[in-house]
C-alpha cells in the first residue's frame, strides 16, 4: 500500500521568494506525524501546498499514490483530505451547524457522515449548533474548524497550528481528542506546530523544519527529550 | 393628497425599487462585481417576454422565456468574460458597461427602435376619482415573494450556505471541497435571471425599447448603495425608505421631484452612513447585544 501522503523534492514560493526548499516527507496510513519549526519556517506554506491553495514551484505531492499535480484544492478535499487552516478561519457569519455543513464537501466517497462523532468529541458544538461561529471563543472556534474538517470522515487530516491563540488546557483537550479519533477512526494526521507540549502529546514521529527545509526527523523516544527538540522551536 | 393614493404609490415604488435592484444586489453582494450592464440585462428580459408574446405565447410563458433567455445570456457572459474580472473592480465596471452598450445597440440593429408592445393585463381597480392598474398593484406581493424566495435560498439551502461560505472566505471554502468557481457562476446566473424577471414583469407596463435599461439604473444603484453590504435586508430597507420618499415627493410635487429626492437621500445616506442602512442596523444590534 502506498503512503497516504508523500512529498518529494517539493519547493514552493510566494511571488519569487522560495519558502519551501526541496521538502521530502512521508506519512503512512494511521500515523500522526508532526512538523515542528519556528515562526516563518514554512510550515503553513507546506500545508497550503499539500491542500492545493498554493502551486509548488517544483517537486511532487502524492496522495494515496496519486500525483496531485494539476488538481485544485476543492478536488483534493473531495478526494478525502480534511484541512484545518491556521487561525481557525471558521466562517464567522455562519452558524456552527452551517459551518459543519460546508465541511461535507470533504471526502465525497465516504460511507457515512461523522456528525455523531464530532458532537461526541466536541460537545460544545452540539450545545452551540445555532450560534454564529464568529461569536465563539478561540478554543471553541478551533474545535469547530476541526469538526468541520472531520464530518466528511477524511482519510488525511491536515492541521495547521491548533495551539495558536488557544489557552493551554484547551490545547491539551484538543490534542487528546485528536489522538482518540486517530485510534478509533484510523484517521491519518499531519500537523505543523511550534508548541512543545502539543508536539509531545500528539506526534508518533516528527520532522523538524528550518528556513523551508526539513533538517531532521525525530522518533518517539527522542521526542520526549525536551532538550533534543527545543532547539528547533522558538525559545 | 390622499392616504390611499399615497399607499398605492408607495407599494408601486417599493416593488419597482426592489425588483430593479435585486439582481444587481445579489451579484454585487455575493461577488463584489458591479454590473453596469444591469439595466440592459433587464431590457433583454423585457425583449424576450415581448417578442415571445408577440409570437403567440401566453403572457406567463412569455415571461418565463424572458427570464430563461437572460439567465442563459448571463451564463455565457460569465463563462467567457466576467469570470476573468473577479477582484478587478474597475475593469469589471468598464467591461460590463461596454456589454450594456453592445446589448443596447445590438437590439437596435436586430429589432429596430421599437417593437409591437404587449398591453397590461388584468384591467384596473377604480375607486372614486382614482384608478390603478391591478397588474401593477400585484407587483408588490411579487416583489415580496422574490425577497422571501432569496432569503430561503441563501439561508435554508445547502447551495445558499456554501455560497455564503464562499463570500466570507473563498480559500477556506475551496479547501473544504466547495467548487468556488461554480458558486460564482451560479450566483451570476441567479443575478441575471432576477434582472430578466424584472424585465419580464415590467414588459407589459413600460415601453419596451433598446434604451429602456437606463430607467431602472438610478433606482437600482441608489437602492444598492443605500442598502449597504447585506444584500437582502439592504434591498428591503432601501425599497422601504426610497419607496416612501419617492411616494411623498411625487405626490406633493410630481415625478421629477420624486427622483431628485431619491438622489438627495442617496447622497445623505452615503455621507452619514458609509455602510448604508444595513451598517446602521448592525451597529444598533451590536450596541443592544453589548448591554
Amino acid at each position: 500500500m502506498p503512503p497516504v501522503l508523500d512529498c518529494e523534492g517539493v519547493s514552493a514560493a510566494y511571488d519569487s521568494t522560495l519558502v519551501l526548499r526541496d521538502v521530502d516527507l512521508t506519512v503512512e496510513d494511521g500515523e500522526i506525524v508532526g512538523v515542528m519549526g519556528k515562526n516563518g519556517a514554512g510550515k503553513s506554506t507546506l500545508m497550503k501546498t499539500i491542500i492545493g491553495l498554493l502551486e509548488p514551484a517544483s517537486g511532487v505531492v502524492r496522495y494515496e499514490g496519486t500525483d496531485l499535480a494539476g488538481t485544485t484544492a476543492d478536488e483534493r478535499a473531495n478526494a478525502g483530505i480534511g484541512y484545518i487552516p491556521q487561525g481557525r478561519d471558521v466562517f464567522p457569519d455562519l452558524t456552527v451547524e452551517e459551518n459543519l455543513l460546508v465541511g461535507e464537501g470533504v471526502n465525497r466517497d465516504r460511507e457515512r457522515d461523522l456528525y455523531d462523532a464530532v458532537y461526541d468529541y466536541f460537545p460544545i458544538l452540539d450545545e452551540r449548533r445555532t450560534q454564529k461561529a464568529g461569536t465563539m471563543s478561540g478554543g471553541q472556534q478551533q474545535m469547530l474548524a476541526i469538526g468541520r474538517a472531520l464530518v466528511g470522515n477524511p482519510d488525511l487530516l491536515l492541521l495547521d497550528e491548533h495551539s495558536e491563540g488557544v489557552q493551554p488546557s484547551i490545547v491539551e483537550e484538543i490534542s487528546e481528542n485528536l489522538r482518540e479519533l486517530n485510534a478509533e477512526l484510523g484517521t491519518t494526521v499531519l500537523f505543523v506546530e511550534q508548541n512543545l507540549g502539543a508536539i509531545q502529546d500528539m506526534a508518533d514521529r516528527c520532522y523538524a523544519m528550518e528556513r523551508g527545509r526539513i533538517v531532521d526527523e525525530v522518533g518517539p523516544e527522542e521526542l520526549q527529550d525536551e532538550d533534543a527538540i527545543a532547539s528547533y522551536l522558538a525559545v | 393628497m390622499n392616504a390611499l393614493n399615497l399607499l398605492f404609490q408607495f407599494a408601486d415604488n417599493f416593488a419597482f425599487v426592489v425588483l430593479a435592484a435585486v439582481g444587481l444586489a445579489v451579484i454585487f453582494g455575493m461577488m463584489g462585481v458591479i454590473n453596469l450592464g444591469h439595466g440592459e440585462f433587464i431590457m433583454i428580459g423585457a425583449y424576450g417576454t415581448t417578442l415571445s408574446a408577440n409570437a403567440g405565447a401566453p403572457l406567463p410563458v412569455a415571461m418565463a422565456i424572458g427570464v430563461l433567455v437572460t439567465a442563459v445570456m448571463g451564463l455565457i457572459l460569465e463563462r467567457t468574460i466576467i469570470h476573468r474580472l473577479y477582484d478587478r473592480l474597475f475593469d469589471s465596471m468598464v467591461a460590463t458597461w461596454a456589454l450594456g452598450l453592445i446589448l443596447t445597440q445590438g437590439m437596435r440593429i436586430l429589432f429596430g427602435n421599437s417593437i409591437p408592445q404587449v398591453s397590461t393585463p388584468l384591467g384596473n381597480i377604480a375607486y372614486g376619482e382614482f384608478s390603478y392598474s391591478t397588474y401593477r398593484v400585484l407587483l408588490l406581493p411579487v416583489a415580496l415573494l422574490v425577497l422571501g424566495g432569496l432569503y430561503v435560498l441563501f439561508t435554508r439551502t445547502e447551495f445558499g450556505i456554501r455560497a455564503r461560505a464562499t463570500i466570507q472566505d473563498p480559500d477556506t471554502a475551496r479547501a473544504l471541497g466547495v467548487d468556488t468557481d461554480r458558486m460564482y457562476t451560479a450566483t451570476f446566473v441567479i443575478g441575471s435571471a432576477l434582472a430578466g424577471l424584472t424585465g419580464a414583469l415590467y414588459a407589459p407596463t413600460l415601453t419596451v425599447v433598446p434604451g429602456m435599461g437606463s430607467s431602472f439604473l438610478v433606482e437600482a444603484f441608489v437602492a444598492v448603495v443605500v442598502g449597504g453590504p447585506s444584500v437582502l435586508l439592504g434591498t428591503t430597507l432601501s425599497g422601504g425608505l426610497l419607496g416612501t420618499i419617492d411616494a411623498v415627493f411625487t405626490n406633493l410635487f410630481g415625478t421629477f421631484y420624486g427622483q431628485i429626492a431619491m438622489l438627495l437621500t442617496a447622497i445623505v445616506v452615503i455621507r452619514v452612513l458609509s455602510d448604508g442602512l444595513t451598517g446602521l442596523v448592525e451597529t444598533v444590534r451590536n450596541r443592544v447585544e453589548g448591554e
